[in-house]
């Protein structure tokens, strides 16, 4: 398991794997916000912990067809299926690299553009919080998406329209988190809601992912 | 141990196209197989090696003993060829790069990238995963695509060394390779009424 990770992390790093894809598209989105909308401080406040949420949400969506994509095209994803490890593990160390690579900077970027979008200082801890929670639900269900579209050309539209319903609870908790946060209220409930989802992604979806893979590789 | 197929049927897409493969091979054997283009040879051993299940018949070898090469090699061009081989060592537990290096002649080109090989290096950097894989069946699909004619005899040389050390190799090829092998023409076997696409709804 630990090779196939350091493999995949190795990669990413590496010219051309895109490391810094989704960073790239989340500075660009909180950046250009506070321009369209205009510099009211109050109004970016309110809509902050939203629009960081989406940002980092659509900047995870940017690089799940490369999951499997690019070990389904040069044949390494048939060998590694054939491999000892479980196909299961395999689609689990996937999503970890996926999260480690694309999740785990957007949520330390987060509260450098936090700044940007005049969050309240009450609302960084659980930004960061409710991101680093959520995230890995983001890259386990992308996964998911990427396990279903292997083998299609140009899957990435079809990934993306198959992802979205299911990025949506992750969003609304992780959004209500922040939000909340940013305004001093309880943050208990929707803590705990994103914190099911994730936990239940974690523990559930690796079997489908695995299971439609093994599908799609026949 | 040795492995016995009974009855196999296999389809791709949905179509059949061999039924009733039957062979038994015994330890320290190579098995060819030959047929025209699309007579299911691929099909046949991609589901000896597990990745599609069989509409009939038995395989008795356990999957745990095959490792299967495919037409495309599974290199990553920005890892360095030592590596690539170093990631299907850990990833079979196994340490036997140097040794695969040395035996298909990657010695000098370890530290290049894998992207930056020839077709025929990288096909030689592709069959050198089979020895770190430790596996005791070989399934094989064209192995000598672009293969000049130093790199088949390195081939047939590693095949031989691995059937005596009590491996077998299952070889799908065209050519002579000069290995004492049993050959089994898949002609005989092809599908003759088209089976209903019981799958065409995936």
């Amino acid at each position: 398991m630990k090779a196939l990770l350091v493999r995949d992390l190795k990669l990413a790093v590496r010219a051309g794997g895109g490391f810094g894809l989704g960073l790239a598209f989340f500075l660009i989105v909180v950046v250009l916000v506070p321009f369209a909308v205009g510099p009211e401080t109050a109004l970016l406040a309110r809509i902050a912990p939203g629009v960081l949420w989406l940002g980092a949400l659509l900047a995870c969506l940017l690089s799940l067809d490369r999951i499997l994509a690019l070990d389904w095209e040069d044949g390494s994803l048939d060998l590694i299926a054939t491999a000892p490890l479980p196909l299961e593990a395999a689609v689990s160390v996937k999503a970890l690299a996926h999260w480690i690579t694309t999740g785990l900077p957007l949520v330390v970027a987060a509260p450098v553009l936090g700044v940007l979008m005049s969050l309240p200082s009450g609302g960084y801890a659980w930004l960061v919080a409710s991101l680093a929670l959520g995230t890995p639900a983001l890259s386990v269900i992308g996964t998911f998406g990427a396990a279903l579209t292997v083998g299609i050309r140009r899957g990435g539209l079809l990934l993306s329209l198959l992802v979205l319903p299911l990025y949506v609870p992750v969003l609304i908790f992780g959004a209500e988190v922040a939000r909340r946060g940013a305004e001093g209220l309880a943050v208990a409930t929707p803590l705990a809601l994103l914190g099911a989802v994730t936990c239940g992604t974690i523990a559930l979806l690796p079997f489908a992912s695995a299971a439609v893979l093994r599908v799609n590789l026949r | 141990m040795e492995l016995v197929v009974e009855d196999l049927a296999v389809a791709r897409g949905g179509v059949a196209v061999l039924e009733g493969v039957s062979f038994r091979l015994a330890v320290g054997h190579a098995l060819v197989l030959r047929g025209p283009n699309g007579i299911g040879k691929t099909t046949l051993l991609r589901a000896l090696a597990g990745l599609q299940p069989p509409r009939a018949g038995r395989i008795s070898a356990d999957r745990e003993a095959m490792v299967y090469a495919a037409h495309s090699d599974g290199i990553k061009a920005m890892l360095t060829v030592e590596e690539n081989l170093a990631f299907w060592a850990d990833l079979y537990r196994t340490d036997g790069v140097a040794r695969a290096l040395e035996a298909f002649a990657l010695g000098p080109l370890a530290d290049r990238p894998a992207g930056a090989l020839s077709a025929g290096q990288k096909r030689r950097l592709g069959l050198a995963r089979l020895l770190v894989t430790g596996r005791r069946i070989w399934v094989l699909d064209e192995p000598t695509v672009s293969l000049d004619r130093a790199a088949v005899a390195l081939f047939a040389d590693a095949v031989r060394a691995h059937l005596a050390d009590g491996g077998m190799a299952i070889i799908a090829t065209h050519i002579d390779l000069g290995l004492e092998a049993e050959v089994l023409d898949l002609t005989p076997f092809r599908t003759r009424l088209p089976a209903v696409a019981d799958e065409g709804f995936l």
